[in-house]
């Protein structure tokens, strides 16, 4: 059986049931009370570790203060910062860069996990196996993946460029994958895919499990040819899963620091400087707390702005 | 779509023989491609020092445990003479550095940071599960009023960038001299944790048959009694599998990790790449610390293979 984003709410499931009313009989706490027991400590700590916070930032996103500077009295400048952050050209860039980072390293791992998840459901000899293994990597830390990797990487010591060199002839000291210009944005497209290919691919993988045989049979019965099959109905079947992947993904990709932020640390210059590393240096090297705030709010209601649209189109094509 | 069979091998469908076996030879390709860089990593761990750095790179090498060694070690630089009149090396460890014209003068931080990671991980894990399980317990069975919203809320905290959630934070710890303490990072990776603990855990619960709590009910026990004797027996490998996802979560975790700690509470991820030698970056040192702290993941990783689709989807696909 398998379920996706359960549209289901629970108080329609208590609903189906009203046999349960029994337990509002029984002596004890109250069911009410338990219930807001249950729940109180986990609302109290979120409201304190993530919802205090995000009011007070909301608050300084409308200040001038800087934490290098914090003598100075706390002034208020209203959306100054905002329209500061929106009209500058650097930060545009930024996001440019997140962009297309999030778009390819999405697209190629949703390639490179759903031609995987195709194979692996052939069920060959051993597939459970070698499922595991490809998994491993997104289970590693991303910030010890992204200083693991600058050391394949490397243009002399590391087994990268040797492998490269051994395959096109290329010099393996003629180019630095982390290190140029043309390069680097790649490069971190590159180890993203390494890491999360796999992750693409388990959920694909449940999704192509969820078809039932009796549908191809049929598919069989009608002649219909493997490429007619895989377009009219593995891909539809799978398309919700696939979808539920991109969203994760992209959310994950558009948040990104630790692995780029050790690899290449947003170089050369600032080619692969995502808004994330952007914020870092804005928030913890210039201490602009008022600015970077700002910024934080605005990277915040973008990506829930985006993850509301998708989930609603998801669950369009789930209803399908 | 939410209802469908069970996976068979597709009878009539069922791919031939030479289908398979092509690819399975693809699959098992790429899956030795992946894996390279994780085994190149592990042995530079054994690598001496000058092999790690050679160029061209080295396949067959001279294995050592000198990355070992000074991973755990501080070590100082002396002249031949100095070592010449020591008392002979009592360890092997001794004599190993000695080789190198050097002495042990102590032992590195890299101890204090393991137990710090360990410390913070497990204290987030067992405060985000213990609340996470009441929470769960309570959605799954009780009629809560917006209840959906106050879900939806609980997962959107994941949905911050963890810089941006980084800079408020930094500020209320530094007034409440939280920053840089094991207690400030367990209490920020537990409600970091706690919604993913929230939502696998209702998942976990909601498929945990009523009726038994009904039984139990009728039989004159109260509802606590009901959670406690009937319902959490029943959700332990779901507690476990949740357990595991935060702990790794927590080990793994890097952005708060710097931009929050700076030395007693510090964890591995932002201590492994600043692990240097004489010149540079110790990679044999590195490497060996990538080792010690990835094996614990691959070891969960093959233990929560059954619920890994759950954990990373927040429970929204299930097998």
């Amino acid at each position: 059986m398998t379920t996706i984003l359960q549209s289901e709410s629970p108080a329609d499931r208590f609903r189906e049931q009203p046999s349960f009313r029994v337990a509002a009989r029984v002596r004890g706490l109250s069911d009410r009370t338990i219930a807001w027991l249950f729940i109180a400590p986990t609302i109290a700590l979120l409201l304190a570790i993530n919802i205090f916070p995000l009011i007070w930032m909301i608050r300084l996103s409308f200040t001038s203060l800087n934490l290098s500077m914090s003598y100075l009295p706390l002034r208020f400048v209203g959306l100054d910062n905002f329209s500061d952050i929106l009209t500058d050209e650097d930060v545009w860039l930024r996001l440019q860069t997140t962009a297309r980072f999030v778009v390819c390293s999405v697209a190629l791992q949703v390639v490179v996990g759903f031609g995987l998840a195709l194979l692996i459901n052939r069920q060959f000899r051993g597939h459970s196996f070698w499922t595991t293994m490809i998994l491993l990597p997104m289970m590693l830390s991303p910030a010890v993946v992204g200083n693991f990797w600058t050391l394949l990487f490397q243009p002399q010591i590391g087994p990268f460029n040797s492998l490269v060199g051994l395959f096109t002839g290329a010099a393996p000291s003629s180019f630095s994958m982390t290190g140029e210009v043309a390069l680097a944005p790649w490069t971190i497209v590159l180890v993203d895919t390494w890491m999360w290919a796999p992750y693409v691919m388990l959920i694909c993988l449940a999704g192509l499990r969820s078809i039932p045989d009796y549908i191809y049979e049929a598919a069989e019965v009608h002649r219909a040819s493997p490429w007619r099959q895989f377009w009219s109905i593995t891909l539809p079947m799978t398309l919700p899963f696939l979808m539920l992947a991109v969203l994760f993904r992209a959310i994950e990709n558009f948040k990104m620091f630790d692995m780029v932020n050790l690899l290449t640390a947003g170089g050369p210059g600032s080619t692969t400087e995502l808004v994330s590393i952007t914020l870092k240096r804005l928030a913890f090297e210039k201490w602009r707390t008022g600015y970077s705030s700002a910024l934080a709010i605005i990277l915040f209601v973008t990506v829930f702005g985006a993850a509301n649209i998708y989930v609603k189109v998801l669950n369009k094509v789930k209803q399908r | 779509m939410s209802s469908v069979a069970k996976s068979t091998a597709h009878s009539i469908v069922e791919a031939s023989p030479r289908v398979k076996t092509f690819a399975g030879m693809i699959v098992v390709l790429y899956a030795l491609i992946a894996i390279l860089p994780l085994v190149w990593i592990t042995a530079t761990a054994f690598k001496s020092q000058s092999d790690a750095i050679a160029y061209p790179p080295k396949i067959i090498f001279q294995p050592t445990l000198e990355g070992y060694v000074n991973l755990f070690t501080v070590r100082t630089r002396q002249t031949r003479d100095f070592i010449a009149n020591l008392p002979p090396a009592s360890t092997w460890y001794d004599k190993l550095v000695r080789q190198h014209d050097m002495v042990i003068a102590g032992p590195s931080k890299v101890v204090p940071r393991f137990v710090n990671s360990l410390v913070i991980g497990f204290g987030s894990t067992f405060l985000a599960v213990f609340l996470g399980t009441l929470s769960a317990y309570a959605f799954s069975r009780f009629r809560i009023p917006l209840a959906d919203d106050l879900l939806f809320f609980i997962l959107s905290t994941r949905m911050m960038p963890p810089v941006a959630v980084a800079i408020p934070i930094y500020l209320m710890y530094r007034e409440l001299n939280l920053t840089d303490t094991r207690l400030g990072m367990i209490l920020l990776y537990t409600a970091v944790n706690v919604s993913l603990a929230v939502w696998l855990l209702k998942g976990f619960i909601d498929e945990i048959p009523r009726e038994y709590e009904e039984a139990a009910l009728v039989d004159g026990y109260t509802r606590l009694q009901a959670f406690r004797k009937v319902v959490l027996p029943q959700a332990v490998t779901g507690i476990a599998a949740t357990a595991i996802f935060c702990l790794i979560f927590s080990w793994n975790e890097y952005a708060f990790a710097v931009l929050l700690t700076s030395g007693d509470a510090q964890t591995m991820p932002p201590f492994i790449p600043f692990i240097i030698g004489e010149g540079g970056q110790d990679w044999p040192a590195v490497a060996a610390a990538t080792t010690l702290f990835v094996i614990p993941i691959v070891l969960f990783t093959i233990l929560l293979r059954k619920h890994l689709l759950r954990g990373i989807t927040f429970g929204a696909v299930r097998k």
